[in-house]
């Protein structure tokens, strides 16, 4: 009998689903001969669409709206394991999962994506609100309810994936209070780590004239340094601070846990990513995608989704015997919301640089039909 | 070849020949998060006296990178243009 060739899948977000999905559609004769199984192991039977957090923070949806089952989410052929990966032993091409299971494979998918780790700064666990995972979501939601006036300084550390939600966070909070009637009483302050509101000078130079118009505070070159929870202060590195009443933090990311304690990743656990190929440093049968990789690329849904297909066509055409058939170029594709009626979206890659679309009502429209396509997506249809 | 010399906080005269990086971060192609965030993110990791060498293809990386090493108090050692991209070298002060 011939040999049974295994891809295993690390992760249940877009990237891994993706991924699984493409395999499975695109080797559907294999898989049905028993010559190939397509495994994925995931940490949670749930997935999650994370840009609903921004909507649940404020009390816009609850956390069911933007869940589904993984299961549900799969073509036939892949084999979902509710049991994520502890140890990756890259060198004997296996993985050891929490349960103490363990899988050869021909080929691994590592798609564990990133978290934010307050406990990197201090002070930020103990003193800060954020938005990045459904917990936090709640809590800020619950947070702003109560509030009754003062300064909101939002912080944004790096690494950190979706770079346009800090906008979209000041922008809504703005909309926020003054759909109570309470904008008078809040001061919104957004901080930056570098000389601009935002990595991409169009977005910048849009978001400026913005925060113009509503009166949205902005300070640039800040890196938090620690904040003071008792008295309510965030100290910046390069040497300023605010006092604040409510402080919304972009925590630093990290990658996950079993990246590090597998010796594959760098200081904050991102796996050495070839740009063109997804191939992990040093390991022809190791792929990566989304926020896993070190790459210079956004943090991003549509990241791990462009990467997701070039790295299921190389798996393709290797099982094949053929060389790579496809190389990613570096495309990533941001709705950008206005906090508003209006929306526009960005498009770019490592060679062709970003150019906002006109911001538009339909386009608005379109992000919010979004959040339903996604399950298109992730299913690998769209 | 165009060399700039530091003058932020370093006596000597350093260039990129003479500097052996700690690390390489290659920021080529990235519009976002950007080059300097990549540098942010890398030199925050690192300990003090880490040399880090940034490779951006963006022109402004020139002005902004050096603006941020000086507010952040690290010391610039030098910005070399190659052609179609710049390599900055830093190295961690603080």
């Amino acid at each position: 009998m011939s040999k049974v060739n295994r891809v295993l899948i690390l992760g249940g977000g877009p990237g891994g689903t993706m991924v699984a999905n493409h395999l499975a559609r695109r080797l559907r004769g294999r898989i049905e001969a028993g010559a190939l199984e397509v495994i994925q192991l995931t940490a949670s039977p749930w997935h999650t669409y994370q840009p609903g957090f921004l909507f649940m923070a404020f009390g816009e949806a609850p956390l069911s709206r933007f869940q589904r089952e993984q299961a549900s989410l799969l073509v036939p052929g892949v084999k979902l394991v509710v049991d994520p990966a502890e140890q990756i032993d890259a060198k004997g091409s296996r993985v050891i999962t929490q349960n103490g299971a363990i899988y050869a494979y021909d080929y691994l998918v590592i798609a564990t994506g990133s978290y934010p780790d307050p406990t990197r700064v201090p002070g930020m666990a103990e003193g800060a609100h954020g938005f990045y995972t459904a917990e936090d979501a709640v809590r800020l939601r619950d947070a702003l309810r109560r509030f009754e006036g003062g300064r909101i300084v939002l912080t944004v550390d790096v690494p950190h994936k979706c770079p346009v939600a800090p906008l979209e966070m000041v922008f809504t909070l703005d909309r926020y209070f003054r759909s109570l009637g309470r904008r008078d009483g809040v001061e919104v302050v957004y901080t930056y780590p570098i000389g601009r509101l935002h990595s991409l000078p169009p977005v910048s130079e849009w978001a400026a004239a913005e925060f113009e118009r509503r009166g949205i505070v902005a300070e640039t070159f800040f890196n938090v340094q620690r904040l003071d929870p008792e008295s309510r202060k965030v100290f910046s590195l390069e040497g300023s601070e605010y006092d604040y009443d409510l402080l919304i933090s972009v925590a630093p990311h990290r990658g996950a846990r079993v990246i590090s304690d597998s010796g594959l990743g760098d200081e904050q656990g991102f796996v050495a990513t070839d740009r063109y190929t997804l191939q992990a440093a040093g390991y022809d049968n190791i792929y990566v995608v989304g926020d896993a990789t070190n790459l210079p690329v956004s943090k991003a849904g549509s990241t791990a989704h462009y990467e997701a297909e070039v790295a299921a066509e190389n798996i393709a055409a290797a099982l094949e015997g053929q060389p790579p058939s496809h190389r990613y170029d570096g495309k990533v594709f941001c709705f950008i919301e206005a906090g508003g009626e209006e929306g526009s979206y960005i498009e770019f890659s490592y060679t062709r640089p970003p150019r906002p679309a006109r911001a538009s009502p339909m386009l608005h429209q379109f992000k919010l039909a979004y959040n339903e396509l996604y399950w298109l997506s992730a299913r690998g249809l769209l | 070849m165009a060399i700039d010399k530091a003058t932020a906080g370093q006596a000597d005269s350093l260039n990129g020949a003479q500097v052996k990086p700690d690390r390489v971060v290659d920021a080529r192609g990235s519009f976002c998060p950007g080059p300097l965030m990549e540098l942010i993110k890398t030199i925050k990791a690192q300990p003090v006296g880490t040399v880090v060498e940034l490779w951006s293809s963006d022109r402004g990386s020139s002005k902004d990178v050096p603006e941020w090493i000086k507010k952040a108090g690290h010391d610039l050692l030098y910005v070399l243009e190659e052609g179609d991209h710049w390599r900055i070298g830093v190295r961690k002060a603080r």
